[in-house]
């Protein structure tokens, strides 16, 4: 019996190990840094919750990486840790980040915020940026993100000009301000180029679960959707889409090449120039404190390329409408805008003001489904 | 025309739609939720299904991705290659708990975070550069031509080969288990190793050969979505579907009919609670959710019983190390 016990305490150590490596095996296939300071490159490192191999959320920042490495050359030296948990480990993860001389550190996952703010005020020599993170007065402490609602709004004129049936159906990962933001944004772009459609909602109260997600798709075209939008960046809806012969719009991450017959579009973030300027500003030594909240205007934000389904008619209306977010003629939030229960939430003239969208718990006419109350 | 249109109407019914996604996506969990019911009944707790199906899905991946030939030859050989690579988790498992007897809780929930979502399977995957469709993958077959017969269509016969192939498995594992000799050493090891061993059964042999059995299967169940579900690879896209197999178990009192049932009433309240909410009726789809696991908590004060324990009870030494010397 205790030799039993003594290889389960063994056991239970070898697994704590595995859960505390994980972020430091990330770093190992990090940048080519051959040497620590040839010509004094500045070190910049980024913190993903997620592997760089997602195909998504995370991929997209560590193509802003990539971007950085390529656009600053050998001014810049880059270090990621992926796969790191929204947990006191984090606060660690940062702490050796700042130990190795990185100058800006960049954190990708809302929950990394705390430890993010705790290390700024220990570290006032080094700049941290927060991406979706909340506002504050933490002088060496910037906060980004992108509004994803607009191209949400112009992949909705695309759903709305395929549908037949005028139903598409929503595959809703949580009932937050930003997914309900994003869903009211797609049912105005819907309504914009067919004013009787309607999106049906289906919360699957998850942010990553490919065989629900898939689940949901199909059970959302057996109730009568005849084109698929997701909310989560996984290309499960795709399949389902796929299989049933409707069309299909994605979410942060370009799936056109994998889905030709299907694809419509899908909104999509590109990190790239933001990171860029902001190490670039590091270098410079003129890095200041802001809140970004960057939009298409800013090439922060963008659509994906089209699928083969969008007729050319469709597309230059898309193209039109991006011109006119881009120059500010065009508010997808501006009223009239009506909710679910016909009452007037935007007057005719005015526009949700910025901080309404943030909060936003109701839902627009045209959409169905609840927004459950936690 | 009409008869069309009304047979289209009838399989577009609630019912049908729910009954046909419920198999469908009960498939995979009947698979590791079997492998686990044959490795419980040898008396081994393996908690690392979660991982071992991962591993079954990235190894079917790459198998597909990868694998030159004719597309059925390349699903064998990824249906193969998932057994394989689940096989080889549930062997460390095997050995550690088997051979150096070490507490079974501990050793399966390392296999979970070691293979799973965050650890070797999404590694090979890196690895293999695996991110794009899977190129061969069992789509649902159209049987006899009777896809579209009203109302079993869509639900007996419309379904992919693996659906097919676990109606298959779940006769010739109860009939495995209750009619052959071998089922009866089995069972006699999972509930006293000390008479089996007594009466020249080989427990430690019989541990094992029904560990593997029981990964590999795990991995087949992984590769229900690698392959067919979710035919792209992506990093812990199993989600939990793992620790429903072992809920599913105690669902089943340990029996392979019972647990197909089980597998296909979790995917009927999941997707119960999707389609509802896709034609607007409003009931809490949380609620709906739970149900199975409100059901598996019920079979466990049931099977805690008296009487009960005796019929349909777990194996009496699941979860307890044998050693020889301890007679």
């Amino acid at each position: 019996m205790k030799r039993s016990a003594f290889v389960s305490s063994l056991l239970a150590g070898a697994l704590l190990l595995s859960a505390c490596g994980k972020s430091e095996s990330g770093s190992s296939s990090s940048g080519e840094s051959d040497a620590k300071s040839d010509g004094g490159a500045v070190k910049a490192a980024w913190i993903y919750v997620g592997p760089t191999n997602d195909g998504g959320w995370t991929t997209a920042h560590d193509n802003g990486r990539k971007a950085v490495e390529k656009a600053l050359g050998d001014k810049v030296e880059t270090t990621f840790k992926e796969n790191v948990p929204e947990g006191p480990e984090v606060a660690q993860v940062i702490e050796d980040l700042v130990k190795d001389g990185n100058k800006i550190i960049f954190a990708t996952s809302f929950g990394f915020g705390d430890a993010m703010m705790a290390a700024a005020k220990k570290y006032p020599d080094v700049k941290f940026e927060h991406a979706t993170g909340i506002p504050n007065d933490i002088e060496n402490f910037s906060t980004y993100f992108g509004a994803g609602e607009q191209s949400l709004y112009l992949s909705g004129m695309a759903a709305g000009a395929e549908t037949k049936k005028g139903v598409i159906g929503f595959v809703a990962p949580f009932p937050i301000p930003e997914v309900v933001r994003h869903i009211n944004a797609y049912a105005l772009g819907v309504q914009s180029v067919n004013p009787s459609a309607v999106v049906r909602v289906v919360w699957i109260n998850n942010w990553f679960d490919p065989p629900k997600e898939r689940q949901a798709a199909e059970s959302l075209v057996a109730g009568g959707a005849d084109v698929i939008a997701s909310g989560g960046d996984s290309p499960a809806p795709g399949e389902a889409a796929k299989t049933l012969g409707v069309g299909w719009t994605g979410y942060d991450s370009d799936q056109s090449t994998n889905f030709p017959d299907v694809w419509l579009t899908a909104a999509v973030y590109d990190w790239g120039p933001y990171y860029t300027e902001h190490v670039q500003s590091v270098i410079d030594g003129d890095w200041k404190k802001q809140d970004y909240y960057g939009s298409i205007a800013d090439g922060f934000t963008d659509i994906a390329p089209f699928g083969t389904r969008v007729t050319d008619d469709t597309k230059a209306k898309i193209e039109a409408k991006k011109d006119e977010i881009k120059s500010g003629d065009f508010d997808i939030f501006a009223g009239p805008i009506v909710d679910q229960a016909g009452a007037e939430k935007v007057a005719a003239g005015a526009s949700l003001p910025f901080g309404d969208q943030m909060s936003i718990d109701w839902f627009v006419k045209g959409v169905e489904g609840d927004i459950p109350k936690s | 025309m009409t008869a069309i249109m009304v047979a289209s109407e009838l399989n577009n019914n609630l019912l049908v739609v729910v009954a046909a996604s419920a198999i469908y996506y009960g498939t995979p969990l009947f698979f590791a939720g079997l492998g686990e019911v044959l490795t419980e009944r040898s008396g081994v707790l393996n908690l690392g299904v979660e991982g071992m199906m991962l591993l079954g899905a990235v190894a079917a991946s790459v198998t597909s991705a990868r694998a030159p030939g004719p597309a059925w030859l390349v699903l064998i050989l990824a249906l193969l290659a998932a057994m394989f690579a689940a096989a080889c988790g549930a062997a460390v498992h095997a050995f550690a708990v088997i051979t150096l007897r070490v507490n079974q809780t501990v050793s399966g929930l390392a296999l979970t975070i070691l293979a799973g979502g965050a650890g070797l399977s999404s590694y090979l995957a890196n690895l293999w550069e695996l991110r794009d469709p899977v190129p061969h993958q069992f789509t649902k077959l159209d049987v006899f031509g009777l896809a579209d017969l009203p109302v079993l269509g869509p639900v007996l016969f419309n379904q992919t080969l693996l659906t097919y192939l676990s109606w298959v498995l779940v006769v010739a594992s109860s009939w495995y288990l209750f009619r052959t000799r071998a089922g009866l050493h089995l069972r006699a090891v999972g509930e006293s190793p000390q008479t089996a061993d007594a009466v020249g059964i080989n427990v430690v042999r019989t541990r094992y050969v029904h560990t593997l059995a029981g990964g590999s299967l795990a991995g087949v169940g992984g590769a229900c979505f690698s392959l067919s579900i979710v035919p792209t690879w992506q990093d812990g896209m199993t989600a939990g579907r793992g620790w429903i197999a072992i809920a599913l178990v105690i669902f089943g009192f340990w029996r392979p009919d019972l647990t197909l049932v089980g597998a296909y009433l979790f995917g009927a309240f999941s997707s119960l609670s999707l389609t509802l909410q896709a034609r607007k009726v409003e009931i809490s789809p949380s609620i709906l959710e739970s149900m199975p696991y409100v059901v598996t908590i019920l079979v466990l004060v049931v099977v805690s019983g008296g009487w009960a324990k005796r019929r349909l009870g777990a194996p009496a030494a699941l979860g307890l190390p044998y050693e020889r010397e301890d007679r």
